[in-house]
């Protein structure tokens, strides 16, 4: 209903355009998924907040390049309006914007890496067990097991036991390489409905091989689905690197959002010491990130699906 | 010559795949070059299994196909691909024949781009056109459009002129007609017949035996997976020898007969005229299982064969 009635064009024009030179309706689909991407709510709200953190992050340490780590400062500033000041200052003396916007970088770093990582191996999976099937299947299904019930945070006690020092990239790479399961999992279930659909018998009967397939059969026909899943995988791998920096098994050098919160509690007292400024922006940082990724899921689904699309 | 030999195509169920489901049992039989043989069975008898068999689409359980002397079943990597130049199959249901994001006409840019890859622009679409030609379709009127576009007639026309494409000598219509109006059904037919006379070998799977009579020399009747009864069409069809294919034929409808008067006459038989089972009387059961090689068909007559009348339903009497 909508889709006719909502499209900007007058409705008795529209028909009259159809008829003459009907129009491919990859454009017009790809009109009417921006026409409701336009439309939500939660998509507008949430790409707002993620281009702001986005913004913060990306250009925050080129306009206040304080050292995050550099202790020089004055302690314990209250937030000013100065520049370099405005989220005040640690009880070291430390700028708290500069390390907000350097860890926000490191987020959105551990986001892209961990969550591509993680997209990677378990589209990757996912794909090749649901298309093979078989054995190849019943392995692939028991390494996804296996990682899914892999407690991360005690196999990563165990790695730190071992590293003295852990960069952002190590991390990344960490938290992709325990996500991807569930991922996987579910792209294999997709590809197990797809495989047996004609037109990929069809496709095989061309002389496409099974990468081919693969990639171009199968893929573009969940590529709404494989986008959602990496949103979803950029939001989790965000709050498991917070989480883990958190508990002190963060990056040794440089600094991360979880980082600022562990410090602030373990050395600062900031809780004691009311240093409200020092723990307050990480926190609203990480949930503003996490939850608009979320949402922005929620919301791209609607626009993805038309069931549920709220008309 | 596209031959089948003994093929059977078993899938094992249960929890630990300890039961054995079998969809096709010990089929034997030729497709020659310039031959249509009609394949016909209920839904289930595993006529589409043994078209997809032959497609290498579905893996063999046992017994053999060989297309031209070579063994289907052995054949890998590109020499699929060379396979598939001579062999093509066409599927019942159009609509999910076509990958639905892309237009319908991706289906001829699939074969160019694995087979014609370096053959001109305009040699490409003058190929094309014919090919559409050949099926009665307008270029203009289907191509660069999405598969929901397009009526099933000519999805299922579009299909057919995509194997034209290639250099076939075989090729495997599965019910290909079924979704096409009356109209356009003997258009169909008539392509399929133009393609037989230009020596193509054509396994036409249907479930429609008024059509399998029509285009068909040799016909296949499945039933369960084995093949119950097969041999020159008008042999089968004029003397029906096994009861399956008698009721077959019966129950096809017909104008001016209500089906009322022919389940009358079909009890009023009492479905008690098929007599012995020719199958056992030539072969009589022995003690011990059947040996692996045993006969499944007994010749009635020239080119005519029957399988065992059993049923399922105890029909088989063994003299």
């Amino acid at each position: 209903m909508t889709a006719a009635t909502g499209t900007p064009t007058k409705p008795g024009a529209a028909a009259d355009d159809a008829d003459k030179n009907p129009t491919p309706p990859a454009k017009r689909a790809r009109g009417e998924t921006l026409f409701f991407a336009l439309r939500s709510k939660k998509f507008l709200v949430s790409a707002t907040i993620l281009l702001v953190l986005a913004f913060i992050a990306i250009f925050g340490p080129l306009i206040d390049s304080t050292d995050p780590v550099a202790q020089g400062g004055l302690p314990m500033r209250h937030p000013t309006l100065e520049l370099g000041n405005w989220f005040g200052s640690t009880y070291f003396g430390d700028d708290v914007f500069s390390q907000f916007a350097n860890g926000l970088r490191a987020s959105f770093f551990v986001g892209f890496l961990g969550g591509g990582l993680a997209a990677v191996i378990g589209m990757g999976v996912g794909f090749v067990a649901g298309y093979r099937g078989g054995w190849l299947d019943e392995i692939l299904n028991m390494i996804t097991n296996i990682f899914l019930v892999i407690p991360t945070l005690a196999v990563l006690l165990v790695i730190t036991s071992y590293l003295a020092a852990r960069g952002v990239l190590f991390e990344a790479v960490f938290v992709g390489l325990f996500s991807w399961p569930w991922a996987a999992r579910a792209i294999r279930a997709q590809t197990f409905s797809l495989r047996s659909r004609e037109f990929i018998d069809l496709a095989k009967l061309s002389g496409r091989s099974g990468w081919k397939v693969i990639l171009f059969e199968i893929a573009p026909n969940m590529s709404s689905y494989l986008f959602l899943t990496y949103i979803l995988l950029f939001g989790g791998a965000i709050l498991l690197a917070a989480s883990l920096d958190f508990i002190g098994l963060g990056p040794t050098g440089g600094m991360s959002l979880g980082l600022m919160m562990y410090n602030s509690v373990t050395y600062g007292a900031a809780l004691q010491l009311g240093i409200w400024w020092w723990f307050i922006p990480p926190g609203i940082g990480i949930i503003a990130l996490v939850g608009a990724l979320y949402v922005m899921n929620v919301g791209l689904d609607e626009i993805f699906n038309p069931k549920l699309r709220d008309i | 010559m596209l031959s089948l030999n003994r093929v059977s195509k078993s899938y094992k169920v249960g929890t630990f795949g300890g039961k054995e489901l079998v969809a096709v049992r010990d089929v034997s039989f030729d497709v020659d070059e310039g031959e249509v043989v009609s394949l016909i069975g209920e839904s289930g008898s595993g006529k589409t299994t043994i078209g997809k068999m032959i497609l290498k689409l579905v893996e063999i359980s046992r017994g053999s196909i060989t297309c031209d002397g070579t063994d289907v079943a052995g054949i890998h990597g590109g020499a699929v691909k060379a396979y598939y130049r001579h062999v093509q199959g066409v599927f019942q249901d159009p609509f999910s024949s076509y990958n639905p994001i892309f237009k319908a006409d991706r289906v001829f840019s699939m074969i160019r781009s694995e087979y014609f890859a370096d053959m001109a622009r305009s040699e490409w679409s003058d190929k094309i056109e014919a090919a559409l030609r050949a099926v009665t379709l307008e270029p203009d009127q289907v191509l660069n459009k999405y598969p929901h576009q397009l009526s099933g007639g000519q999805l299922q026309r579009l299909l057919v002129a995509r194997a034209l494409l290639l250099d076939l000598k075989f090729l495997v219509a599965d019910e290909i007609i079924s979704m096409l109006d009356a109209s356009t059904r003997i258009d169909v037919l008539n392509l399929l017949a133009d393609l037989k006379s230009r020596g193509m070998g054509i396994l036409f799977i249907t479930h429609d035996l008024s059509l399998g009579n029509y285009i068909s020399e040799k016909t296949v009747i499945l039933r369960r997976g084995a093949i119950v009864e097969m041999g020159a069409t008008e042999k089968v069809f004029g003397n029906p020898t096994h009861p399956y294919t008698k009721v077959l034929i019966t129950s096809v409808p017909q104008l001016h007969k209500k089906w009322a008067d022919v389940e009358a006459e079909i009890r009023a038989r009492g479905g008690d005229d098929s007599g012995t089972c020719l199958f056992h009387q030539a072969y009589p059961p022995t003690a011990g299982p059947a040996a692996a090689d045993a006969p499944t068909l007994v010749k009635v007559e020239d080119d005519h064969y029957v399988g065992c009348f059993d049923l399922g339903q105890g029909i088989c009497r063994v003299a």
